[in-house]
């Protein structure tokens, strides 16, 4: 064992609290070999990222190591140099603040936040240089310059002068890579380096930092809570639970031959694309939904309704912003240039009872749309046109009295858990208040009602008096979901309902979803960027970029036979939670993936150009230049 | 970036013209005019009033026009650098202003100064050792200065200087050099004045900055990039003065707006406690007895110094952080 880099033994990590001690890391071992890379698993809460701010002598005040050692061996010192105790140095010590960015980096999940907003990367990237090998400040810039190029940025010399806030997102992590290189540490940290990115985005950070790696021979501690991710990168797989470690091993045995049951429910808890039809995902922590009275609250047609009817049927969707300058006396210079079309011509029909999933990465327009079906934007144009089966209402066009009794028909469940409910109210009065606002119901009715929508979403009825600070984020969601159920909609707009939960969290709000979904013959509009998550809920998948919808199709067809390049980049981005189907590193679609210009014919957009959505097979739409022949099925 | 000054300048105007029909408005709401309050006083007094007197004034001031009339007559003159006749002094307002308006800027800045000063090197302690006994000492001393009405506390001061020291501290000059020309003692006479004041007018301004520096350096403490920074193996010293500390700065510098007008017109009570030769007392006497070209110009003057403070943070805003200066439309 004398041979590693870096060796973490029974490392103990606690929180001082006002009542007392809470020991978030509990006797954690384990090690990295020089120019390995090593996956550190497990949900938030599992004291995976609290291990790795140890290992950076960066533990929050109120955290101290309580036994244990981190034994790191700088190859820098020689061969036959002992290790040192990281764990035994000051924070804040000379010794450690040599180690800290010199010789271990770390990135982190948020490029958003991570990154000083007021100074430029430049000064930020050459901090670290001057800190770690010193030199004239020419110098500095130039060896800067050179990392910036090194991690994909296309104009080094300008990029030295950008601030944080002027590039995108995965421009931003490229930086915050370049900074955590720009010293060549022996280790790199990485903290959840793609959880915040596109999936295109993810695959391309993923790559770099391999590459860098091999180029740089440094190791890799990838704390992560994604599987896919480590399928791909990870040698060795360290699975971590309530702060201790639950299996190690290398990749293989991990995905191929999980011992531990925590980990295989883990691993059961993931949707796959190679799922059977059919099978279900199984969550670590199952809910029992009460679906007693579920078939009785089923929505029902009214009589003589056509059964083939959309419910929902959204006709060329336009909207676009105006990013204003400010000040009242600015002048519109050019309106054009700061127009941004958010949501270009979209069209789409929700037929009664699926489940369409409307896929696309982050600013692509897809929460816009959900934002106009819902009255909450309003489109420049396009229509809305819902139908109970008999009788057609322009969804646009209410207003008053009539618009508020069609909210009733269609409700939506929002992103954030945590945001999307009143720490003030108690759960009842979060449940019962559409009901409240619809004037449904006397109060002793609502809280029956309430009683029982608890039970629909399997929580506990004694919950009802609480408020929503004592509940997780999974039952947060579910509370959620009570409350878009309560006013019996016919349509459900989900937004990333779990993008914002742990994996065993997600499996068990999908199989919710799911099942109200049948038992109460719901249609539901499913908003989401991971494509694993939407093949699990989805009956139809339309693809979303750049505003436009690019291809729609069932979903075992789109996967199947994915015909828009973007669709296809999209499919080949997204890690897959199996070692035996790695993602192909070496033909990744790149940036220009998304740029509908640079998309080959003929599904090339630009002036010139002007696809439209063609059907290709049976329910399979591209958009695409017109073939010859075509019947013009245009959606 | 001259785009923007230029358009900020240009909305000062309609902005100081508003504010002027405000001050006038409001200057001639208490019933009469200033002609009838000296005729009544001079009448209880049992003196004679020259009409003619009364005649020219009403005659140069258009008293008798309607009342846009003679704002227009005053708005034109302040246009043209006339800021008006102080009927009270008998001589024109820019003569009666002259010297006080320096001592008053000297005294506002030496305020500032003074806040910024104090307030700075204590609310970074507090924020860094937040909960500690120094923290809790200084936020209590803080309090008390906040609690503490100004006028009291010069009271208090006046009293001790006189009961410990035996020297006056009223007033900015000594009164054997208060016609003498200036010269380097009068200079230092100032200095030894000015502290007594400056403490006073200070203190509450002093204890506001204390607490809002350190909530606001608490908020960044534990931002992402402050950790970033120290993941980086920068020094704590260098950290905290480099990052989190400069982003803390920029309500500090929002506040310098407001700061100004707040020290000027808080300062006006002190002032007569202390029968500081500044405009302030001046002002509530012009007031009372309704001179009102010289409390409109006053006012007029506070107002321009409160918009021109407010574009100097602003500029000083958009000099220290790119976002501001970058345009909104990237900061996202």
């Amino acid at each position: 064992m004398t041979g590693n880099l870096l060796e973490v033994r029974d490392l103990r990590i606690g929180f001082t609290l006002d009542h007392g001690t809470l020991e978030a890391v509990r006797g954690v071992s384990f090690r990295v070999p020089p120019g390995g890379t090593v996956a550190l698993v497990g949900e938030s809460g599992s004291g995976k990222s609290v291990v790795a701010q140890s290992i950076m002598g960066i533990l929050p005040k109120a955290a101290r190591v309580m036994g244990g050692h981190i034994l790191f061996r700088d190859p820098g010192n020689g061969p036959d140099a002992p290790p040192v105790d990281i764990a035994a140095l000051p924070r804040d010590g000379t010794a450690m603040r040599g180690i800290r960015g010199g010789r271990i980096s770390i990135i982190f999940q948020e490029p958003m936040t991570s990154l000083s907003p007021l100074h430029t990367i430049g000064n930020q990237i050459g901090e670290a240089v001057e800190l770690h090998r010193g030199g004239s400040a020419a110098e500095i810039a130039a060896l800067t310059r050179e990392m910036l190029g090194m991690v994909g940025f296309p104009d080094p010399a300008r990029a030295l002068r950008t601030y944080p806030f002027e590039l995108s997102g995965g421009l931003r992590q490229r930086a915050m890579i370049a900074m955590a290189l720009v010293c060549h540490p022996a280790l790199l940290i990485a903290d959840e380096p793609t959880t915040a990115l596109d999936v295109t985005i993810q695959a391309q950070i993923l790559k770099l930092i391999r590459d860098l790696q091999a180029e740089l021979g440094m190791a890799v501690l990838m704390i992560t809570h994604d599987l896919g991710v480590v399928a791909n990168v990870a040698e060795e797989v360290v699975v971590m639970y309530h702060g201790r470690v639950m299996e190690h091993g290398r990749r293989a045995d991990i995905f191929h031959d999980p011992r531990h049951p925590y980990l295989k429910a883990l691993l059961r808890a993931v949707p796959r694309f190679d799922m059977k039809p059919g099978e279900r995902l199984v969550p670590i922590r199952a809910i029992e939904p009460d679906a007693t009275r579920l078939t009785a609250r089923r929505v029902t047609p009214p009589e003589g309704a056509d059964p083939n009817r959309p419910v929902l049927d959204v006709r060329a969707l336009t909207k676009s912003f105006t990013i204003r300058k400010r000040g009242f006396l600015a002048r519109a210079d050019d309106p054009a240039a700061h127009r941004v079309v958010a949501v270009d011509g979209v069209s789409f029909q929700l037929r009664r009872g699926e489940c369409l999933g409307l896929v696309g990465e982050s600013g692509c327009g897809k929460t816009t749309v959900s934002k106009m079906l819902m009255r909450a934007i309003r489109p420049d144009s396009g229509g809305v046109v819902y139908s109970d089966g008999v009788t057609d209402t322009d969804v646009l066009t209410l207003e008053g009295d009539r618009l508020k009794a069609f909210r009733r028909t269609m409700q939506f469940i929002f992103q954030d858990p945590f945001s999307s409910l009143d720490p003030r109210m108690t759960v009842l009065d979060i449940v019962t208040e559409p009901l409240d606002i619809h004037g449904i119901g006397s109060p002793a009715e609502r809280k029956a009602f309430a009683k029982e929508l608890m039970g629909l979403v399997g929580l506990d009825v004694r919950h009802l008096n609480r408020y929503p600070h004592s509940f997780s984020g999974g039952q947060r969601q579910r509370i959620g979901i009570a409350r878009a159920l309560a006013l019996r909609p016919e349509i459900l707009i989900c937004d990333e309902p779990v993008s914002a939960l742990d994996v065993s969290i997600q499996a068990q709000i999908l199989n919710l979803l799911k099942d109200l979904q049948r038992a109460l013959g719901l249609t539901t509009l499913f908003i989401s960027h991971n494509l694993a998550v939407v093949d699990y809920v989805a009956d139809r998948i339309a693809v979303m970029c750049r505003g436009r919808l690019v291809e729609m199709a069932p979903r075992a067809a789109l996967f199947r036979e994915p015909r828009h390049p973007y669709t296809q980049a999209l499919l080949r981005a997204v890690p897959e939670p199996n070692p035996d189907r790695p993602l192909d590193f070496d033909h990744l679609a790149g940036a220009r993936a998304s740029d509908p210009g640079a998309w080959p014919a003929p599904f090339t957009e630009d002036d010139a150009h002007l696809p439209r959505l063609v059907e290709v097979a049976d329910g399979h739409f591209v958009r695409r230049a017109p073939m010859i022949r075509t019947e013009g099925t245009a959606a | 970036m001259i785009d923007y000054i230029a358009r900020r300048l240009l909305v000062m105007i309609p902005t100081l013209f508003i504010i002027s029909v405000l001050v006038f408005v409001i200057i001639q709401l208490p019933p009469g005019d200033y002609l009838e309050t000296l005729v009544a006083e001079l009448q209880s007094q049992g003196e004679a009033v020259s009409q003619e007197r009364i005649a020219f004034y009403r005659q140069e001031y258009g008293l008798g026009e309607p009342i846009w009339k003679q704002f227009a007559v005053w708005f034109w003159g302040l246009l043209q650098g006339n800021m008006g006749y102080s009927f009270e002094y008998e001589m024109p307002v820019a003569d009666v202003v002259g010297d006080r308006i320096w001592l008053t800027i000297l005294v506002s800045f030496s305020t500032i100064l003074f806040i910024y000063l104090v307030s700075f090197p204590i609310g970074v302690y507090s924020a860094v050792r937040q909960y500690s006994l120094g923290d809790y000492t200084l936020t209590f001393i803080g309090f008390i200065g906040l609690a503490t009405p100004n006028f009291l506390l010069a009271l208090i001061l006046m009293y001790l200087a006189n009961q410990w020291f035996g020297i006056s501290i009223g007033g900015l000059v000594d009164p054997a050099l208060r016609d003498a020309p200036f010269s380097l003692e009068k200079l230092l006479d100032i200095l030894g004045h000015l502290w007594v004041p400056v403490i006073v007018i200070g203190t509450a301004g002093t204890a506001g900055m204390i607490r809002r520096l350190r909530a606001n350096l608490l908020d960044e403490l534990h931002k992402q990039y402050v950790t970033t920074a120290r993941a980086k193996g920068v020094p704590p010293r260098k950290l905290l003065m480099k990052y989190p500390l400069r982003m803390a700065l920029n309500p500090f510098i929002a506040d310098i707006g407001n700061l100004l007008p707040e020290i000027i017109s808080g300062a006006a009570i002190v002032s007569v406690v202390l029968s500081l030769e500044t405009t302030g007392p001046m002002l509530l006497g012009a007031l009372q007895s309704q001179d009102m070209y010289l409390a409109g110009s006053f006012l007029m003057a506070l107002a321009l110094l409160t918009v021109v403070g407010n574009l100097l943070s602003d500029l000083a805003l958009a000099a220290l952080d790119p976002r501001i200066r970058l345009g909104a439309e990237a900061a996202r």
